[in-house]
Formats: structure tokens, sequence, C-alpha cells
């Protein structure tokens, strides 16, 4: 949980002298709330003089069913400030007459975030330049997570969205063979990975402008969130980062945890990091895979797939299922350990760390891979801060922040491993660091799975986790037990919190907000992948098309949790 | 049948006769070209499918292509959004005849778990669906089996 001082309050509180209501602690830091004409200039005073000088996440909550709001909305800004390491919640109110100032000034990356704040509650933003759809399409009308949003309220698209950019040059009287081209990319392209669209100015092959089309995979997962009970919502962030799913679903039930105020016994928490890790290795197996694929390299794929499988077997053997696991519950986990798993669990350990050498045998010092990743697509470390850049790639530009050491939860303060980072943000620097955490990863598990521990793998309470199988089937209060938790799930209280946990991609957030009533009121999932996709124009624009294929397979885009 | 005369090779172990149509058919059915529509989780499913493993191309089917002009299987792998259906059917029309289309997973087939405002019910109110496998996301051992029912049609319909 994050720290806070009552020093750091009254600091705090100092700087800000133009609010209404103080600074105050809350569970997952401080909280502050402010009215939409003053919130610029309070979070201008937090960047600038308090230190809370990255934006992690923006985002929309509609209070319409609750009647002690005066307003309508509320935008909700996440704040980090790295040298004190603390966060700070803003949540600034309004309603459908007014406008809330942009961050855009403070925060490139913030434009994204208020556009799909915009598309999903029609919360208007002053100053920002485009406040168009972003993740719904075009003809789409109303704004779906508002609340008075049928979910069901199904809208056809009739015509993709034609190419275009923000302020359009006539082409017609240049010459032909000088004047720029336009080229569209994606969404169905091999390089775009199925859904990402870029539509790019391009003059012979270099890239002048682009701009990107997202949305191609919005699946609703927040207004999935809100039509489910807090355990239903476990199988849909297996489907968020698809590549890993497990860690989503320890990163969701963990802060659903934290609002209940408990903690997975030991066993259960060792397993999750095992999981996690586990995930990891895969998450980025596939990465460095498909980024050669797409530059022509197709022997690694088969190398790097390989330990999957291995992976695959194990997660099998656990839950039943391969690749959408959903094997956490609230308050533990799903099963207990299958006999001999933590040995089969080494075994493949050491597979993967075979399997790595190939891999790395291949790449790492390969003439055609060095020239055609070294310098490409880099972004600096002022920028990627700009954009809200967490995990890798954020280490690839040589800042070692990682959540695992910053905040450290379950035992990551008790297993050794190092942070690697390299200096360049390039693509090729974003694979070596890759490849060092599969690294790590493995010594982890391997320090894990030495001294697991004893004991039940879920927490021993009534009211949250179901009762065991023999229970339910000889006993009545277990079988009661069973039904009523089936039928009314966990009760959350109410509350709202902030919870993060470093995944394969970067900081993976949810901020949850229960009203008490048995339904959650909010589900917000903050992808690294949204924040990191922003960037890529800036990434490529004055390069080559195919650096350009190049930067996107190593940002590792997983359209999963880009559109949610 | 007469037998051949001694020491002169059994013609019969060279020569089988079947229809042009079979023929092509058969053909046709071991050397599937896949166009992977792949969006979401089960794209991932099938890079499994195609991969060391699994290994697709015991049935002829690995040679992936993106172009639709170059394919005749469409596999249509992860959730299909409002969104990108127009693109779905754009990408269809252009693939040249014979073609053929696998529905893989819940979602392509019936939106799966997601009734959602922007989620498409189903992928065969756009386009036409030939094998439905079902799955969140199908084993990639189901995969194999709609590809060979895929095949299957192929010949049967040859013979019909
Ligand atoms: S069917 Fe399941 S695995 Fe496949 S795309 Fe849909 S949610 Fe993902």
């Amino acid at each position: 949980m994050a720290s806070t001082s009552e020093e750091r309050l009254n600091f705090i509180n100092s700087k800000l002298t133009n609010t209404t209501t103080p600074t105050r602690s809350v569970a997952d830091g401080y909280e502050l709330a402010t009215d939409a004409k003053d919130s610029f200039s309070i979070i201008k005073a937090l960047k600038e003089s308090c230190g809370f000088t990255w934006m992690m996440d923006r985002c929309g909550v509609d209070h319409l069913e609750d009647e002690t709001e005066s307003k309508r909305f509320e935008v909700v800004t996440h704040l980090y400030a790295p040298d004190t390491n603390e966060r700070i919640r803003i949540k600034t109110f309004t309603d459908e007459k007014e406008s809330v100032p942009t961050l855009i000034p403070l925060w490139r990356g913030a434009n994204w975030f208020e556009r799909e704040t915009w598309d999903m509650y029609g919360i208007e933003f002053s100053g920002h330049p485009d406040l168009e759809r972003i993740l719904t399409h075009h003809e789409f009308q109303g704004y779906p997570l508002r609340k008075d949003y049928n979910p069901e309220n199904y809208q056809e698209l009739s015509e993709p969205l034609p190419i275009h950019f923000d302020d359009d040059p006539s082409l017609e009287d240049e010459d032909p063979l000088e004047a720029n081209q336009w080229i569209n990319i994606g969404p169905s392209h091999p390089a775009t990975h199925g859904t990402l669209r870029i539509m790019a100015e391009v003059n012979g092959e270099i890239i002048k402008r682009t701009n990107l089309e997202i949305g191609y995979m919005h699946r609703c997962f927040e207004k999935m969130g809100e039509t489910h009970k807090w355990n239903q919502i476990i199988p849909y962030t297996d489907r968020l980062n698809y590549c890993s799913s497990a860690m989503n679903n320890v990163g969701y039930c963990r802060a659903i945890e934290q609002m209940i105020g408990v903690e997975v016994p030991e066993a259960g928490q060792a397993l999750r990091m095992i999981l996690s890790e586990f995930s990891r290795i895969m998450d980025h197996f596939v990465c460095v895979g498909t980024n050669a694929v797409d530059i022509g390299a197709l022997t690694t794929f088969w190398y790097s797939f390989a330990p999957r499988e291995k992976i695959y077997e194990l997660l099998e053997e656990y839950c039943g299922a391969r690749l959408t696991v959903s094997l956490t519950r609230v308050g533990g986990m799903a099963y207990d350990l299958p006999e001999g798993w933590l040995k089969r669990a080494e075994e493949a350990v050491t597979y993967i760390e075979k399997q790595m050498k190939l891999v790395d045998g291949l790449l790492t010092k390969n003439p055609i891979w060095i020239s055609r990743t070294k310098g490409v697509c880099a972004l600096d470390q002022e920028s990627s801060i700009q954009y809200g850049y967490t995990g890798p790639l954020l280490r690839a530009t040589g800042l070692n922040f990682d959540l695992r050491k910053v905040e450290p939860y379950y035992f990551y303060d008790q297993v050794e491993f190092d942070i690697p980072i390299a200096l360049n943000g390039d693509v090729y620097d974003r694979y070596l660091v890759r490849m060092e955490e599969i690294h790590q990863s493995c010594r982890i598990i391997r320090q894990l799975l030495k001294n697991f521990p004893t004991g039940p793998m879920s927490i021993d309470d009534k009211r949250i986790t179901l009762p065991k199988k023999e229970d339910v089937y000889n006993s009545i209060e277990g079988l009661m037990n069973h039904f009523m938790l089936v039928i009314h799930d966990v009760q959350v209280p109410k509350g709202e919190y902030y919870s993060f946990t470093e995944a394969a991609n970067g900081e993976l957030g949810f901020y949850c907000v229960s009203n008490g009533s048995g339904w959650p009121t909010r589900i917000r999932c903050r992808g690294p992948s949204f924040a990191h996709y922003q960037a890529f124009p800036e990434m490529i624009e004055g390069k080559m098309i195919a650096d350009a294929v190049a930067g996107l397979g190593s940002i590792n885009i997983i359209a999963g949790e880009l559109d949610r | 049948m007469k037998t051949a005369p001694k020491g002169s090779p059994d013609v019969n172990q060279f020569i089988f006769t079947t229809k042009a149509k079979e023929f092509l058919a058969w053909g046709r059915k071991h050397a599937l070209w896949p166009l992977p529509f792949g969006t979401a989780c089960c794209a991932i499913e099938y890079m499994a499918v195609v991969g060391p493993k699994y290994d697709v191309s015991r049935l002829g089917a690995e040679v992936v292509r993106f172009s639709p002009r170059q394919s005749d299987l469409m596999i249509v792998a992860g959730t299909i959004v409002e969104k990108m259906s127009p693109i779905l059917k754009r990408i269809y029309d252009q693939m040249l005849e014979p073609k053929w289309v696998i529905s893989m997973g819940a979602c392509a087939t019936s939106g799966g778990f997601y009734r959602a405002y922007h989620v498409s019910q189903g992928i065969d109110k756009i386009i036409p669906v030939d094998v439905y496998i079902p799955g969140c996301p199908p084993t990639p051992e189901a995969v194999i089996q709609g590809i060979t029912q895929i095949q299957e049609i192929i010949s049967k319909k040859a013979k019909s």
C-alpha cells in the first residue's frame, strides 16, 4: 500500500492555495477533490511543486444512481511521484454543461485518455485538439459507459473511416512525382497484428505523418465490469492482455482484496508470483518471436514458441485451460496444486533457460538483427514519461523503475532478482531488456519453488471464498454457503481503490469503485499498451516504413489491453 | 483383371482413375492456404496450431497468407467488433473462389460472453461460415479437427 505521511500532506496542502477541500490520506495514497475550473492549476501545482510528475491514468465515472453526488460525472486522475513513491487521486466533479480543462499542456499522453473519457461519457475537455471517437466507431451514437446506456444497444457500422489527417493539405497542385502519398496500413495486416490501423503519409519510403486509429478490438470490458459481479469479472480480465492472462487475474483480484482489506495466505501469494513470472516469460517470448517474424526471421518464432507450450502444459494441468486461465479468485487461488506440479515447473524453467540461449544465439549478435533494430524507433526518457510509459519500454530508456522493487507486493522483497536496464530506448535495447527479464523471472521462480510455503491457497472466510467440494456435497452448511456465495458473490464495501501490479508490459492498474450494493460501480483498467501506443507516431515519423514495422513489434501492443 | 506378363511391373501399382473434379478437390484440400483473420486471444491459440507442437503443416495448411488474393480458407480467430465488421466483409469479398470460412471460437461464432454494445454477435451475419469451432479459445486439437472438416466438405462437394 502506498505510503502517506502527515508531514507530506501538510506540505502538499501548503502548495495548493486555491483548493476548497484539502488533500487527505486514503488507503491507496492521497486524494483531492476539485471542481472543473480549478483542476488545471491544482494539477499543475502538484506536478511542478510537489513532485507528482507522472500521469498514470485519467478516466471518467458516472454517478447517475448516486443521489449524494451533486454533479453527475467525475474525472479521476491518478498521478505518481517517483522520488517519494507516492500516489495521488484527483477527483474533478463536472456535468454535461461544464467542460474540464485538458491536461495536454502538462502531459502529451493525456490526449488519448481524455479522448476515451469523452468517447465513453461525453465529458467535454476544453482545449483538447481532437475530441473524436477513439474506441467506438465513428458512426456511434451516445456514450456507452453512462449508466443509462443499455449494454445491449448494438450499433452497426456501415463503412470504415476513410483515411484522413488532422489538417488536410491539398495534394492537387503538387508535382505527382514529388508529392506525398497516403497509404493505409492495417487493421488486417500481418505487421499490425490484426487490429491496429496506421494511416501514413509517405514520401517514397519515408513516413512524414501518421494518424493512428484504434478500437478495432474494443470489447467493452469496462461496461461488462458493471454488468457482472466481482468474481464474474475474472474471466474478462484474462482477455485483457491475453498473452499473459494470469497476471491480469492477479492484478484484478489483488485490487478487490485490497478493497475488502484481506490478504491471501502465503502459499497463494507464492503461487501467484510463480504464475505471474511464467506469464511474463510467455509474454516476452511472444513479443520477441513476433518482432523477429515481422522483420523476416521466422526461425526465432519457432524457438520462442516452444517454451510457451511447456508453460501451457503447466497451466493446463493446474486449471484446465491453456490460455484464458482464470486461475485466481477473490481471496486466493481457484485450485490446490496437483501432485508433482512444482517439480514439473522446475523442469520447465530449465527448458526455458535452454531455449532462451537458442533465441539469444540467433539474435543478440546477429548482424542483420542488429542493423534492423539498433537505433531504430527510439524514444527518449523524457518523452516516455510524458506518455506514461512503464515496464520494459521505460527501463530500456535507462530508468530503473519496476513496481516489484519500488512497491514490493507478495514476496518480491524476499526473492533476489535484478532489474535490467538499457540506455538507448531503441528496438534492440527493448529486446535486450526483455531477454534479461526472462532470465530474472526464471531466477525468481526457482527461488520460490525451492521455498514453496505450505498451507492453504485461499483465505478461510465463508463470506469470501467457496467451501471445499467435500463440504458442499456432504453438509447442508457447506451447500448453503456455496449457494449463497455464488448467488450474492463477495460483498465489497463502499469505497474506491487504485491498485497496480508490474505486468509484462508495465503498470497494470485497476481502479475499482464500489457503492456497497454488491455490484461494481466502475471497473477501470489502465492497460500499459494504451499509454505506449500513443507515442508511436513520435517514434516513426521521419523513419522508413520497414522501421515502423520493427518498432511496432518491439512495443508489444496487445489489442485486448489497448482497446479493452 | 489380367495378370501382367512375368517380369514386367504391375501397372495397377502406378495408375489410378478418378474424375477431374475429384482430383482437383483432392489437391485443394491438401493445400489449403489460410488467411488468419486473427484479432484477439484466439489468434494466439491459432499461432500455437501453426507452431512446432501441433504443426498444422501435417494437413498441408501451414502456408499462412495475409493477402486475400492468395488464400482460400479464412480463419476468423477472435472477437469481431462492429468497427471491424465492414473490414471483415471487404476482405472476404476480395478472396477468390473457391473459398471457405472457419469461425474459430465463441466470439467469432456468437460474440462469446461479450454481450456488449460494440461486439458483433456472430460473423455469420456478415459472411457465410462453413465450420464453427467451439471453445474460448478452442484447443489446438479442435482447430485441427475444424480444418479436417473443411477437407471433408471439399471432397464431399466434388463427389456430389
Ligand atoms: S472466443 Fe474466447 S479466446 Fe477466442 S477471442 Fe473470444 S474471448 Fe478470446
